[in-house]
């Protein structure tokens, strides 16, 4: 037979959002899986998503430009997600839309006389370039993931990597001057300012996907800086209460009624924290932090035994069937209830008391129950006051009434009824 | 007592729960204090269990709700239709009711809270392996609050199943109240047998009715 503690697993919890957010294909892609990521996302042919950008492609470039927006904007799939292999025929469509695409893009605006070829040329020569450098970005993203080493964008065929690289500036560059040759007729002055501007363009452009691998980072940093300090939390909150607990428990271990009552005490504390209205997964889980005012009955009730619990080292089982708010009578009510409780645990001599309490639309009831050593009731000295006072004096001031059934030796059980204000103040 | 004292043949009993020092607890308690009952095996996970239960073929199983993969309810559903003769106690330090009552929807035939004494528990074991069910005084309360009328709860389709009897729900009162079925024989001037009947009946509504689909647990105990 074995012994050991396995740790009990807690249910993975359910993810905040549950809403499926579009990816970037991995494989199959033609240029950056932007088109596979659509179509996947609503669940159409890619086919149709590349002749869609194709076409859009010839309206003055717009399907170029949304192409680029999507790639810079959208993640690409982690390498874990679903990889689907593609055949060759739809490889060859996508070249070919693809081609079509950048073709339908300079005709139309040749045709249209918005550009001339070397303007076109220069564009598409940039494009080009960008494409290349962007897309060494995003395998080196993924080389990245795979290894964990930052050097890792010239660690696998880092030479040709850097080539790409080298070659995608190269053509940007190259793009730019073209169409800054080509497209203006412009005096000196001008010309050298407008080459800085496109200079600068050409540098924020190329450096986009190290710009955006940055705000990831820092967004991925931050999240983890939050899992570690929740997972500090619980520590502590674990630390101070169950570790010192346990501490207790071992040193008064001669003393089984204080271990009793240790060992209740933590547990409904652990409850609460764990499960409680105010317990874990909800910040400020302070249970002295939330007034009198703000409890339902239900916790007022399971609070009122705790507190007994843990003073007269007695074990109170409550049921509580049905909630409510809590106004000034029912507060009167667990007060009396609370008593009820005492007074068992002070005189009925037993290790448990049940209490039951049922919240109904017109009246709320609470018995209180132990199997004691009971009592006459007729018998009690007059100077005894607390089942007098405190528990038949405060029903009967807020309007509700006491029932007593006992009997030497037959336990005892107080009934105690309440009727409900009809119209909630 | 329900409990017969002259018992021909010991109840052999299986237990599933994932912490090995509480089956070893309680294994050590039952093997210690009575002869009524006698454990047969054990099990910390669902698949050990469903394997176990059906090599072992117990009297009663004795389930923890609360297990990684599912839980009491997945062995529940895995081994029930193998197993008709074995019958099923929930055990749970649970204080969440969807859970225990999922427990008992799947087919357990009653709910015990790990703090039992061990007396209790032999006495519940035996119980179940006489073909009653066994209400604690906690899953009293969740019946009873299941069946309580509410807005925003499923329309009684069947009065038959949807609906608790007055003398069930009296029944029902006093076992959340703490009372054992001799004294609510006694209180309701009723027989033994006859508490043991409108329990069953109640165990049975509880298992069939569609009166918990609706019910605001989910929404307003701790799921928000």
């Amino acid at each position: 037979m074995t012994a050991d503690i396995e740790r009990k697993q807690p249910n993975p919890p359910v993810p905040a959002d549950d809403v499926v957010k579009m990816r970037r294909r991995r494989n199959g892609r033609a240029v950056a899986g932007v088109a596979g990521g659509i179509a996947d996302h609503l669940d159409v042919r890619v086919l149709w998503v590349r002749m869609a950008f194709a076409v859009l492609a010839a309206l003055g470039g717009a399907g170029v430009l949304a192409y680029g927006l999507l790639w810079v904007f959208v993640q690409q799939q982690t390498r874990e997600e679903a990889q689907k292999e593609v055949s060759r025929k739809e490889r060859q469509q996508a070249r070919g839309l693809l081609a079509l695409g950048i073709g339908l893009a300079i005709g139309a605006g040749t045709l249209s006389g918005t550009l001339n070829g070397w303007v076109a040329g220069g564009i598409g020569v940039t494009l080009v370039g960008i494409a290349l450098v962007w897309r060494e970005a995003d395998d080196s993203t993924r080389r990245r993931a795979r290894s964990g080493v930052l050097g890792a964008v010239l660690g696998h065929g880092g030479r040709s990597a850097l080539i790409r690289v080298l070659s995608g500036g190269a053509l940007v560059i190259a793009g730019i001057v073209v169409f800054l040759i080509r497209s203006v007729d412009l005096d000196q002055m001008q010309f050298a300012l407008l080459s800085v501007l496109a200079t600068l363009v050409g540098v924020a452009v190329l450096t986009v996907p190290f710009w955006l691998r940055l705000v990831r980072d820092l967004g991925e940093e931050r999240r983890a800086r939050i899992r570690t300090e929740e997972r500090a939390e619980i520590a502590a909150h674990l630390h101070d209460s169950v570790l010192q607990t346990l501490a207790l428990i071992q040193k008064q271990s001669e003393a089984p009624r204080e271990v009793l009552r240790l060992a209740r005490g933590q547990e409904r504390q652990l409850r609460g924290w764990l499960y409680g209205p105010a317990g874990y997964g909800r910040k400020n889980g302070d249970d002295e932090s939330d007034g009198v005012d703000a409890m339902k009955f239900a916790e007022a009730v399971a609070q009122a035994c705790g507190e007994v619990e843990d003073q007269f080292a007695i074990q109170v089982g409550q049921v509580v069937v049905g909630d409510c708010e809590l106004d000034e009578r029912l507060t009167g009510l667990v007060f009396a209830a609370r008593e009820a409780v005492v007074n068992a645990a002070k005189h009925a001599e037993v290790s448990e008391v049940s209490v039951y309490a049922e919240v109904e639309p017109e009246k709320v009831t609470i018995f209180v129950r132990d199997r004691g050593k009971g009592f006459d009731a007729n018998a009690v000295p007059a100077d005894r006051h607390g089942l007098a006072d405190s528990i038949r004096g405060r029903m009967e001031r807020n309007g509700g009434e006491l029932r007593l059934r006992t009997a030497p030796g037959e336990g005892t059980e107080v009934a105690l009824t309440m009727p409900r204000a009809v119209v909630n103040a | 007592m329900p409990v017969s004292e002259n018992e021909k043949r010991a109840v052999r009993v299986f237990l599933v729960d994932d912490h090995g020092l509480f089956r070893a607890g309680v294994r050590a308690e039952l093997d210690s204090i009575t002869d009524d009952v006698e454990v047969v095996g054990e099990a910390g996970t669902v698949g050990e269990a469903v394997a176990g239960i059906g090599h072992r073929k117990p009297d009663v199983v004795l389930l923890d709700v609360h297990m990684p993969d599912g839980g009491g309810a997945e062995v529940l559903r895995r081994v029930r239709a193998d197993n008709t003769d074995v019958v099923f106690l929930a055990l749970s330090v649970s204080d969440a009711a969807e859970d225990v009552i999922a427990v008992i929807r799947a087919g357990a035939r009653g709910y015990v809270t790990k703090t039992i004494s061990s007396h209790e528990l032999v006495r519940a074991v035996v119980r179940v392996s006489e073909g009653d069910a066994v209400f604690s005084p906690r899953l009293a309360g969740f019946v009873l609050d299941a069946f309580a009328d509410r807005p925003g709860q499923a329309p009684i389709s069947d009065p038959e199943l949807d609906l608790l009897t007055p003398r069930e729900r009296d029944v029902l009162r006093l076992l959340a109240r703490g009372y054992a079925y001799k004294e609510i024989a006694a209180e309701l001037f009723i027989s033994v047998k006859t508490v043991e009947t409108h329990v069953s009946s109640v165990l049975r509504k509880t298992q069939l009715s569609n009166r918990y689909e609706l019910s605001r647990w989910a929404s307003d105990r701790r799921l928000v």
